[in-house]
């Protein structure tokens, strides 16, 4: 009886035990409720930003705080896994109501369902065209943008005083200093010794006539025509067998390293882009910004990366959403805010006219014009690898260029077709 | 029952005088506890309980029955179990048990049921996600329309948009009536109408708290449809828009109404023209084998399948032999008694394994740099050996930095059955005449084996599906040169899969992945159990 006596009254305080905290519970979540209940007041949005754009940010969000009474949560996110979590979350009907990145993400976000399109309406035209061409997607435009990157050639003036038009002439104005023992290296560019890196060199590519995807009339790249195959192609390969032979190209040299002895003033010049300026003007160095060298006859026109503002095609508060985005986020403050915090030459006009004061970011400006922005359709991703490896075969004179270009399209080709 | 008899003699001395009349009686194991260990439980089980019911009304609401009843019936077995006086030892395991079923069974269930659906970019959500991303895509805005200005008014609990058009024109309209003139709207400094008589205009606030409705909103044009309708997605200003594509639950169909190319669900998780063309976002759908039978026919997997097994054969167990042996040796070579500052070497020997892999990986890749890394131009005066691009070479590094993550956890375990093991063992031996060696090779080992041959399986384990240090290193590469897939001389198995499943065609495809997760699963399955099999053998000499 004894022992029936006691499971019952351990089953009894277990009971009451359960009911105490679930009521315990149960306040906090009431609490909850009634605030939420006054909705206008505490309407909160979320936006997922990497850590270097958050301060950039705050004024924007505090103003509107102040006017509408809507906070903005910043939530910092790692780049690298915010695009794929952001996929993952939206179709599972979480996530933020915004997200930062570049636009080559809206292809994925779009085949996935988790952008909302963006009506830009008159504010298009203040923006730079190519940056709002680079927000569209199948004819519809789904971001904001806000800054303009592209890499263009950054030479040493204190080495080389005259710009080279052609990568010919580049390379032999390069060898030209270093035999004369000034520098160490002709010309750099930060590769990856077991990746290569199209991304760099793509502009020097398009020179040859071989973009990586063909655009059809309205500006859109079509998955179905791939442009690596075009005849300039092998001719391309053939020259990057060349200049590796003459010491421009060095797949043993990355992106740190390339830095790191441009800084030190071992090279004339560094195809690179914005990011990499303020460390060479820490440096002490006097650069001039030049166009990309072209190695065929058409003109070179390098990749655009244009970052902008997204909202989520199931954002709680898609209203204030779109307000902030197209009300606050566009503004010429806001934007200026941007460029200060990250370099970056801004998308705004308005922007842009202010920051170009400064000779290099109007250079950089000036060439992004003759960019095409990279393409943000999700059959990009099965290029990159069978692309990088080949040139850096190329590169190594591990390959003969005239059977290792076609091959890496065929295979390119197999895996765009899925 | 070890355990029951354990736990009465720890508890038994210093309960027995308090409750010798309870223990009288009461003579069935388990029956021991305090009082304090009782409250403990009844807390932690209220803890438990109360989490529970709070999940079950969450779920409830989510209509997520399935769960819902594991959840119940796993609540309920935890109070059986701890609420039970018998059954010791299924208090001991219930804790593992549930943990076992959270991270590795569910585990492996999802996997299994991804592998038969076509999970993956393009195909994440379900239907009416994708027939609501669609028609919002169909939403096209008129070429050279306006853009007007837009004041949200509201009568008799309805919403009317009233909009200022950029020649100065002001109209009012709602869902259903198309907008008509309406000059006597009052009017701001700019020229926008901000109200109406009869009407109430609605503040931010109002707005936000309507914002569904009013992102619903869509004021006919003309009293034309083919004209299109007016909406807005701030509140402040609004667009002529058309919808193309229009979506017909009778027929479950989508029609581009531009074109009038009708889409139709062919089974495949998306809307298909006759032509071909499917329209983004599809849904996710299940497609039986259909992955299992991808992932044997994939060319990039057929092609180099066999050169990359053996790789993944040989890396695996090179990496476990090389890593044991390093361990054992230096562990034998530190647990010599004579020793001084044993302590000081062990400390430094197993730092390697302190470092996280990922960055030991970068940190490899950096320094054997061909032409500027660490190693060549230190080791080797500059020469440019290169490491991580030759195939035979970069096999031997990825086993070099493996064996240099790897062999401290050998170290750490070999020192600990080494000390286990008696010295009066290795005396016997040298008694008996048997020389260093063969002491060490016929009673060390042996005796050694029995406890450290597990840890070896599961190593070699590990090492099969170790990708990290080939992801971060070579990136499975350098490439074969008679293929034009993606696979190179340092692949595992899992490298290439990741490879096959998120690097083709248009992006990551968890169906394949989870197929080609399973096969791998089932080849390692299968050895690992040979193995212990095996080990069994080996406990028999003890």
């Amino acid at each position: 009886m004894l022992v029936n006596s006691r499971g019952a009254l351990t089953a009894g305080v277990l009971a009451a035990a359960s009911a105490l905290l679930l009521s315990a519970c149960g306040g906090s979540a009431e609490d909850d409720d009634t605030s939420k209940g006054d909705k206008g007041a505490s309407t909160t949005l979320s936006m997922w930003v990497d850590a270097e754009r958050a301060p950039a940010l705050e004024d924007a969000v505090a103003s509107f705080k102040k006017d509408k009474g809507v906070e903005v949560k910043l939530v910092i996110k790692d780049f690298q896994a915010a695009r794929d979590d952001f996929i993952t979350q939206v179709s599972a009907g979480e996530g933020p109501d915004l997200i930062v990145g570049p636009h080559d993400w809206v292809g994925k976000f779009v085949q996935n369902g988790v952008v909302a399109p963006l009506e830009l309406g008159d504010k298009a035209s203040q923006f730079e065209d190519a940056a709002v061409q680079a927000m569209t997607f199948e004819g519809k435009t789904y971001g904001l943008p806000y800054a303009i990157e592209n890499v263009a050639l950054v030479r040493n003036t204190a080495l080389l005083p005259e710009p080279s038009a052609t990568m010919d002439e580049v390379v032999a104005a390069g060898k030209k200093v270093v035999d004369a023992g000034k520098a160490k290296f002709p010309f750099l560019v930060g590769l990856d010794p077991k990746q290569g890196d199209p991304y760099h060199l793509y502009g020097i590519q398009t020179s040859y006539g071989v973009p990586v995807f063909e655009r059809n009339a309205e500006g859109d790249y079509d998955p179905s025509k791939l442009g690596l195959g075009n005849p300039g192609g092998v001719e391309f390969a053939k020259d990057l067998a060349a200049w590796a032979k003459a010491g421009a190209l060095n797949p043993n040299i990355t992106g740190d390293i390339a830095k790191d002895s441009f800084n030190k003033g071992e090279s004339p010049y560094f195809l690179t882009g914005p990011w990499n300026i303020p460390d060479m003007e820490k440096a002490g160095l006097k650069i001039a910004i030049d166009p990309i060298p072209t190695g065929g006859d058409q003109p070179a026109s390098p990749f655009i990366g244009v970052n902008g503002f997204f909202i989520s095609a199931k954002a709680k508060n898609a209203l204030a959403a779109s307000e902030f985005v197209l009300n606050y986020l566009s503004t010429e403050d806001a934007q200026d805010a941007l460029f200060a915090q990250g370099g970056r030459p801004p998308a705004l006009k308005a922007s842009f006219e202010k920051a170009a004061s400064d000779p290099v970011v109007a250079a950089f400006g000036e060439i992004g014009k003759t960019g095409s922005p990279m393409p943000a359709i999700p059959q990009m991703d099965a290029v990159w690898a069978d692309w990088g490896a080949t040139e850096l075969d190329i590169i190594k004179g591990k390959a003969d260029p005239a059977q290792a270009w076609p091959k890496m399209v065929t295979s390119v080709q197999a895996k765009v077709a899925g | 029952m070890t355990l029951t008899d354990d736990t009465r003699t720890e508890d038994g001395p210093d309960a027995a005088p308090r409750r010798r009349g309870l223990r009288a009686r009461l003579t069935r194991p388990g029956e021991t506890d305090s009082l304090a260990g009782i409250l403990v439980k009844i807390v932690v089980l209220a803890v438990v309980d109360a989490f529970a019911l709070y999940a079950v009304f969450l779920l409830a609401a989510q209509e997520e029955w399935l769960v819902l009843a594991l959840g119940v019936v796993l609540t309920v077995a935890v109070n059986v179990i701890y609420l039970r006086r018998d059954g010791l030892p299924a208090k001991y395991l219930a804790p593992g048990v549930l943990l076992l079923l959270v991270f590795q069974v569910f585990v492996m269930v999802y996997t299994g049921f991804i592998a038969f659906t076509n999970a993956g970019d393009g195909h994440l959500g379900n239907k009416d996600d994708a027939i609501t991303a669609i028609s919002t895509k169909g939403q096209e805005r008129v070429p050279d329309s306006p853009q007007y200005q837009l004041s949200v008014l509201e009568r008799r609990g309805e919403l009317a948009f009233l909009l200022t058009a950029p020649d100065g024109d002001v109209t009012v309209g709602t869902s259903d009536q198309p907008q008509e003139p309406a000059d006597d709207a009052q009017t701001d400094g700019s020229g926008k109408a901000v109200g109406l008589d009869g009407y109430t205009p609605l503040s931010f606030e109002e707005l936000l708290q309507r914002q569904d409705e009013i992102l619903a909103v869509a004021v006919p044009v003309s009293d034309d449809p083919a004209d299109g309708s007016l909406r807005t997605a701030d509140g402040s200003s609004a667009y002529e828009y058309r919808s193309n594509l229009a979506y017909d639950a009778e027929t479950d169909t989508v029609t581009d109404s531009t074109t009038g190319t009708v889409y139709r669900d062919e089974g495949n998780g998306e809307f298909v023209s006759p032509d071909g063309d499917a329209l983004v976002p599809g849904w996710q759908i299940n497609v039986g084998i259909d992955n299992f039978r991808r992932a044997v026919e994939t060319p990039q997997l057929r092609d180099s399948l066999v050169s990359v097994i053996a790789w993944t054969f040989a890396f695996s167990t090179l990496s476990v032999l090389l890593c044991f042996g390093l361990g054992l040796f230096l562990a034998t070579v530190f647990n010599v008694p004579r020793m001084r500052g044993k302590k000081l070497y062990r400390v430094i020997l197993i730092l390697p394994y302190a470092f996280p892999a990922f960055l030991s990986g970068l940190v490899w890749s950096g320094m054997l740099n061909a032409e500027f890394g660490f190693i060549n131009q230190v080791f080797f005066g500059g020469a440019q050996i290169e490491w991580l691009t030759d195939p035979w070479l970069a096999r031997f590094s990825v086993l070099f930095v493996n064996l240099w993550l790897g062999f401290p956890y050998m170290f750490l375990v070999c020192t600990g059955a080494l000390q286990s093991i008696p010295d009066e063992m290795s005396e016997a031996a040298r008694m008996d005449g048997a020389s260093p060696w063969k002491a060490f090779r016929a009673v060390k080992l042996p005796l050694l084996l029995v406890s450290v041959a597990p840890l070896l399986i599961t190593t070699f384990a590990y090492n099969f599906n170790n990708f990290n240090v080939i992801y971060m290193l070579t990136r499975g590469g350098p490439r074969f040169d008679d293929t034009a897939n993606d696979v190179g001389a340092t692949d595992l198995l899992i490298t290439m899969v990741y490879k096959v499943a998120f690097g083709t065609g248009t992006g990551r495809d968890y169906g394949l992945a989870s197929a080609l997760a399973i096969i791998i699963f089932v080849v390692i399955g299968v050895i690992s159990a040979v193995l212990f099999r095996r080990t069994k053998a080996l406990e028999d000499i003890h």
